[in-house]
């Protein structure tokens, strides 16, 4: 039901959106949930209709998708974390472990390519990894989501309405489609940034979020690759960087680690298992992808709305704060801050001489990227939580 | 083009890790011989730059970028036989940008031999480098090829000797661009006279590769991309059958055939210069040959910067320039018209134009 009225709140709010362009004063920005956000990108073959989203929102809950019946997406991305797990590495079946924290759903829309390393495009072909992985779902092959979305009644049903296929002419490739359709309705803006920013309200940030503001875009050098633009902020420039996170654990090691995995690349191994079932190899990140040197230990810039709600950070998750992760950065790309720098740094990570003061007003800045409905939803989620434990 | 891409994938089967060659940042040159036991491979590394700014400080940018190189290059796979530094290591020559600069290059898993440039030399004309590094210039000869290491970069005596109040002046006017104050580079009636006798020895017939900072070529007096005495020792180079120049210092791709001698450049690792025709303030003569380099985007602070991986293999040299995030190049001797020619962009027709403006 919560979720419900998310989706509903999203749905209505895309549409509010275009209206919000066309003719601001009947429809006070306000009033928008999309606000700091650019439009929506949707594939040209995989339109958005309620019908689909909800398809893809079943499917998105649904646990049978995994060896042990106990996997769904939701699993790993509840939106009772704001569409993450709260973990350091997510629980496949078994209790199995992977080697990467779950980002986000929300707003994961506008990245131009998924996973931490962009090994994916799109979200179709993101959706389709994660069931067939060892340590997620741990499936052999994608047959038996096909044998479940083709017999039972339900699924036939919608995919017939959403699709119009049925039978061996359903295939993964619709179920991915759904699953998209369904996250690109988890955009989420509207934070106190963005009536700020983009609105203007000079009362939506307190004191201290306002220096932080000013640090984000100045000294602390995080505007640089978390974008933002005059009538809008992603947050994030879909590019790769090596900001000195995991790689540092294995300096000594990257010679070995990255010809033996292009040897096992080579040999037809598979860059989505790989990465998630060898810690090491995985710290190699977007080089994994892109057998380039430069991108040796870099990983995608995530977004940073809703950045207060997903903790822990980083692609390891191996930062538990937004304090831990500010500090990170103003040590130029080490912690601890005395140790080695990593060679593949990238050259825009550098030392930030920020004061304990400033680090903090960062820090609260960061938390004004919140959306009103998941500060709600994790809220209400907690208290529920915090509820079941007294009993 | 054939040679190139034999030879590439000769280096490419060997290597194992299959996609590393096809992605280094980095030129790669390929001398091949009709022995394909022969072929061997090389990295060169170029004007680093490093720059104190007080004691342990360092500009971090060019520190970043050197220890980048290093990292790469002990990376490379089939390991390279040795690794040619180019020369700037220095920025003003002191001795801690020399030390802070050998340190980082001390990481490099291969034997390292080094190239005098302007920066490294005008302080103390050599003295400290002479000591960390070895002479100034020689030879030596690896699995069948003459290698010769000239300091390209002394000037007139006068200049050198009498003009400056201070070794620190003489420096700082040295490194400037477009500095009428500066004098133009040379190899030097010494050296010359010592390249004569080496190449004595050396039959017709072995492939002769020259290392020096400048271009042993005159392209830009401006800038010094520059050797006064080039024709001097082109004209000492002619009477070998193969022959092929190897120059920093311009921090960009340039190559030229002049009659018997293949030119080729490295980039450097701190920074990448403009093209001469798009900033001349004084005739230039960019080689024809040349097709500049696009910058794909200056705010990357690796744009247009990198090294050099050479694979010898048939006494010519081929170099893949791969470019962080820009659009590979190759550029290679093409047998049938005697002349390093572009891979992809041959024709006038097909050439990239250059980037004038950002």
């Amino acid at each position: 039901m919560r979720l419900l009225s998310v989706l509903t709140l999203s749905i209505t709010a895309l549409f509010a959106q275009a209206q919000t362009t066309a003719a601001p004063e009947t429809n006070p920005p306000a009033a928008n949930p999309l606000l700091g956000l650019p439009p929506v990108p949707i594939p040209a073959d995989n339109p958005q209709t309620p019908a689909k989203i909800a398809l893809g929102d079943k499917l998105f809950h649904d646990a049978r998708f995994s060896i042990d019946g106990t996997v769904s997406c939701a699993t790993c991305h509840s939106e009772k974390h704001a569409f993450t797990d709260g973990k350091q590495f997510s629980t496949g079946h078994h209790g199995l472990t992977g080697t990467r924290n779950a980002p986000t759903v929300v707003n994961a829309a506008f990245y131009t390519s998924q996973f931490w390393d962009g090994r994916e495009p799109d979200l179709e072909g993101q959706s389709k990894q994660p069931p067939v992985n060892p340590v997620e779902g741990g499936l052999a092959n994608h047959e038996p989501i096909l044998q479940i979305v083709r017999t039972d009644p339900d699924y036939k049903k919608a995919f017939t309405e959403v699709f119009g296929v049925a039978d061996a002419k359903l295939t993964m490739d619709h179920v991915a489609k759904a699953i998209a359709s369904f996250e690109r309705s988890i955009v989420s803006g509207n934070s106190p940034f963005d009536r700020y920013y983009i609105q203007g309200d000079k009362r939506a940030l307190n004191a201290a979020q306002v220096r932080g503001f000013q640090l984000f875009i100045d000294q602390g050098r995080c505007v640089s690759c978390h974008t933002i633009e005059n009538d809008q902020a992603l947050f994030t420039d879909s590019k790769f960087h090596n900001i000195g996170i995991g790689i540092n654990a294995i300096q000594g090691d990257v010679p070995r680690l990255a010809s033996a995995f292009l040897e096992a690349k080579a040999k037809g191994g598979d860059v989505d298992q790989i990465v998630l079932t060898d810690k090491k190899s995985s710290e190699l990140g977007r080089f994994a992808v892109t057998d380039k040197m430069t991108a040796i230990g870099a990983f995608k810039t995530p977004t940073l709305r809703n950045i207060d709600l997903t903790a822990p950070y980083m692609h390891d998750g191996s930062l538990k704060t937004l304090k831990e992760v500010v500090i990170h950065y103003n040590n130029g790309g080490v912690t601890p801050a005395d140790a080695k720098v990593n060679d593949f740094l990238s050259g825009g990570i550098r030392p930030l001489n920020l004061t304990e003061a400033q680090i903090n007003d960062l820090v609260e800045f960061l938390k004004a990227l919140t959306s009103p409905q998941f500060a709600q939803t994790v809220t209400a989620a907690a208290q529920q939580e915090t509820g079941h434990v007294s009993h | 083009m054939y040679h190139i891409n034999r030879s590439r994938r000769h280096f490419l089967q060997t290597s194992g890790a299959l996609a590393l060659g096809s992605t280094l940042p980095i030129s790669l040159v390929e001398l091949a011989f009709a022995d394909e036991k022969q072929n061997f491979t090389f990295a060169y590394i170029s004007d680093a730059h490093i720059q104190q700014i007080k004691g342990n400080r360092f500009v971090r940018n060019w520190d970043r970028g050197l220890i980048r190189a290093v990292a790469e290059a002990n990376l490379l796979t089939p390991k390279p036989d040795f690794v040619m530094f180019g020369g700037d290591l220095a920025q003003l020559g002191s001795a801690p940008e020399l030390d802070h600069g050998a340190e980082i290059l001390s990481a490099l898993k291969y034997k390292t031999r080094y190239v005098m440039g302007e920066h490294d030399y005008y302080l103390d004309l050599g003295a400290y480098w002479e000591k960390l590094f070895g002479p100034q210039y020689y030879s030596f000869d690896h699995k069948g090829v003459h290698f010769i290491v000239l300091n390209s970069i002394r000037t007139y005596d006068d200049w050198t000797y009498h003009r400056w109040p201070t070794a620190e002046q003489r420096m700082l006017e040295m490194a400037g661009l477009d500095n009428p104050n500066s004098s133009p580079f040379m190899v030097g009636e010494e050296q010359r006279q010592w390249l004569k006798k080496d190449l004595a020895k050396i039959p017709k017939t072995t492939p002769i590769v020259v290392f020096s900072h400048s271009p042993l070529q005159k392209i830009y007096k401006g800038w010094n991309f520059w050797t006064e005495d080039a024709e001097q020792i082109q004209a000492l180079l002619k009477p070998f059958n193969k022959v092929s120049v190897i120059y920093g210092h311009v921090h960009q791709i340039q190559y030229n055939q002049i009659g018997n001698i293949s030119f080729n450049s490295v980039m450097a690792t701190a920074w990448p210069w403009p093209y001469p025709q798009a900033y001349a303030q004084a005739e230039q003569y960019l080689p024809k040959l040349t097709v500049p380099m696009n910058r794909s985007d200056p705010f990357f602070e690796r744009d247009a910067t990198g090294w050099q991986f050479i694979n010898v293999a048939n006494g010519h040299v081929d170099l893949n320039y791969l470019l962080p995030e820009n659009t590979d190049r190759s550029v290679g001797f093409d047998k049938a018209a005697k002349k390093p020619v572009d891979a992809v962009y041959q024709s006038e027709g097909a050439r990239i134009p250059p980037q004038s403006h950002f």
